[in-house]
């Protein structure tokens, strides 16, 4: 029976009320559409976040010291942790082979960058070769810092892309040299960031230059290091974890740190931070989809009301149709048809709106937390598959009344 | 063709029983016109509904063309209503928003017939009531003469065994109806049997056999001396 005729009817009971198909359908579009919508806002702050731990190597570890807060071993607390040379030294000798790339940090506070008429006020850190590496620093030209430069105390500077623009202009800044504090460094490479302009104004000089030329000692501020990847996220995660603790507890009873004292000496994973971004995003995803259903289901619940109102207003006429010898079946079929078709189609063109939308405005949104919003081709097709079953929930309960309405209550319906 | 025994029926009103026919025998053969007559209440149209399959007995037999009906389900219901029966309403009940050949067309497609065959038969019939040139019109561009005649032909297009037909001419002025009837009577002289239920006199009259019901029993039985309709026009 799903022919031609049947189609017909269809069409033809759509074209007689406009209005009321119109109505039903706005509903079912808008749910579609929000649903669709949410989920590609959802997908973009996914890439969002996901950009946010491109801009580190996305297994890093950094320590970082401060201020006791907690009184230990008769040490007053208040009391400054220096990290020194040798600590890099021994936790790259106790945690040999654990490490991708390893480097110490020493920051310099007046970081006053001229170039011949051009200043301006930048980070500067000293630093050692695998620092590129852990910044994800990519070479526009020119090299970064080496082994060599470190062990001959070189005045050689990386500068970022941000530097070399805000100082440079168009001019090739490799072999320049631009005076840092007063003291002239040469310029030996240009790199580029994925953190952004943030990360790509800094400008990075050998560590052991820095501590030499700034007075600094065996002084660091902060040491990094990378562990080596692994396929599955949650070993990876477990191997950070027990470097962390093993870090910690290194550090903390060598400067008679207490173990409840969490500033003093605080050792981060990104692993562990990307795990609960993850963790949220998660959270998130099942909060759109959340909505996005209720809203659908909103829909669905209006075509479900409107087609038990067409089956009453049919309720003659289905009289007459069982009369001339229409079949219960054939009553279910008329209805669903009719709230698959109107549901299916109506879905359809709020799909289409939402993925109109997104790819319109998708690529123009671009912040910190949302980046290139988009909808990938299986949640088109899972919602066009809820959108069907929908559709036909919706009418089957209608449908079901119309069919078991007695022929002769429904002719005597007026 | 029709063969009934015994057939009770009652409502439930409320908490009492209306018991609406009480024991009706009856007969009708093949070709025959009868009307059943009677006065509101009386329970010709709930006989009507039982003959009709629209309705089912409590008590009784019924048989039509040789087949017991009794206990069927909605779906051998239809498909009996479709085959055997052909029904014409007070009120026509022709979907509004389907043109007069669609309309005659549907028990057609009940039937699973092809769409070709299925125009071809009801242009036929259409024509046979004298509504070829209004095939493509909706019921509402009609009279109401008209739409009656659309009713039979949509009534006829299954090829039937018996039409029933309700009140026929209650909603039409005197000349269509006797129009109408004129059109009944000459689809009986081709022997179809027809049913027809009325409570007008000079209706009944135009019939050959003259049921009278009265509180759910009837009373009379009897031959008439047929009156062509076309004599009135």
């Amino acid at each position: 029976m799903f022919s031609i005729e049947r189609w017909q009817e269809v069409f033809d009971t759509i074209s007689k009320n406009k209005l009321r198909t119109f109505l039903t359908s706005i509903s079912v579009i808008f749910g579609i559409f929000i649903l669709v919508v949410l989920l590609g806002v959802g997908e973009g702050m996914k890439n969002g976040i996901e950009k946010q731990f491109q801009s580190d190597a996305e297994n890093k570890i950094s320590v970082y010291t401060g201020v006791t807060t907690v009184g230990y071993k008769g040490l007053n607390p208040g009391r400054y942790i220096q990290l020194k040379n040798e600590d890099f030294d021994y936790t790259m000798s106790a945690n040999a082979g654990n490490f991708e790339s390893a480097s110490s940090m020493y920051r310099i506070w007046s970081g006053l960058i001229t170039y011949g008429e051009e200043s301006g006020s930048y980070r500067v850190e000293g630093v050692m070769s695998d620092y590129q590496a852990l910044e994800s620093a990519s070479m526009v030209s020119g090299r970064f810092i080496n082994l060599t430069d470190q062990k001959q105390y070189e005045k050689y500077v990386v500068i970022g892309q941000k530097v070399a623009d805000d100082l440079f202009d168009e001019k090739d800044p490799i072999g320049e040299y631009i005076k840092l504090s007063k003291i002239n460094f040469k310029v030996i490479g240009v790199f580029s960031d994925p953190g952004g302009e943030r990360e790509e104004s800094r400008v990075y000089i050998p560590l052991s230059t820095s501590q030499k030329v700034f007075g600094a000692g065996n002084d660091i501020r902060s040491m990094a290091f990378t562990i080596p990847k692994r396929t599955n996220f949650d070993d990876a995660l477990r191997e950070s974890e027990m470097i962390v603790n093993d870090l910690t507890n290194q550090l903390k009873t060598k400067y008679k740190v207490s173990p409840e004292d969490t500033s003093a000496i605080s050792v981060n994973s990104s692993l562990e931070s990307a795990k609960q971004f993850y963790d949220l995003m998660d959270v998130i995803k099942v909060f759109f989809w959340g909505v996005g259903i209720a809203t659908l289901l909103a829909g669905i619940v209006g075509v479900s009301n409107i087609m038990l109102i067409i089956v009453k207003e049919r309720t003659k006429e289905i009289g007459i149709r069982k009369a001339l010898g229409a079949k219960p079946m054939s009553i279910v079929a008329m209805v669903l048809h009719e709230s698959i078709f109107v549901t299916a189609i109506s879905g359809f063109v709020g799909l289409i709106l939402a993925l109109v939308l997104l790819e319109n405005l998708g690529p123009l949104i671009d912040s910190e937390f949302i980046s290139n919003p988009e909808v990938s081709f299986n949640v088109a097709i899972t919602t066009l598959i809820i959108l069907i079953i929908a559709g036909a929930l919706a009418g089957f309960f209608p449908a079901y009344r119309g069919a078991i309405i007695k022929p002769i209550d429904a002719l005597r319906d007026e | 063709m029709i063969e009934i025994k015994d057939l009770h029926k009652s409502y439930k009103v409320g908490k009492n029983s209306l018991h609406v026919l009480k024991g009706i025998n009856f007969s009708v053969k093949e070709g025959e016109l009868v009307s059943i007559m009677g006065s509101s209440g009386s329970g010709k149209s709930t006989l009507l509904n039982i003959l009709g399959i629209l309705d089912e007995a409590d008590q009784g037999t019924y048989h039509l063309d040789g087949v017991p009906i009794k206990n069927l389900n909605e779906k051998i219901a239809a498909n009996y209503r479709n085959k055997f029966l052909g029904f014409i309403f007070q009120s026509f009940n022709l979907i509004n928003y389907k043109s007069a050949i669609d309309n005659v067309a549907l028990p057609l497609i009940y039937q699973g017939m092809g769409r070709k065959d299925r125009m071809e038969r009801s242009m036929a019939y259409l024509e046979k009531v004298g509504l070829a040139d209004w095939a493509k019109h909706k019921p509402n561009e009609l009279s109401g003469g008209q739409k009656q005649r659309v009713a039979i032909a949509r009534a006829l297009a299954s090829d039937p065994k018996v039409l029933l037909a309700d009140e026929l001419t209650g909603a039409l002025d005197t000349k269509t109806s006797y129009e109408i009837m004129d059109l009944i009577q000459g689809i009986n002289d081709e022997g179809k049997t027809i049913l027809v239920v009325t409570h007008e006199e000079d209706i009944a009259h135009m019939t050959k056999r003259i049921v009278n019901l009265k509180d759910g029993i009837i009373i009379d039985d009897s031959m008439n001396e047929q009156v062509k309709a076309i004599q009135n026009v």
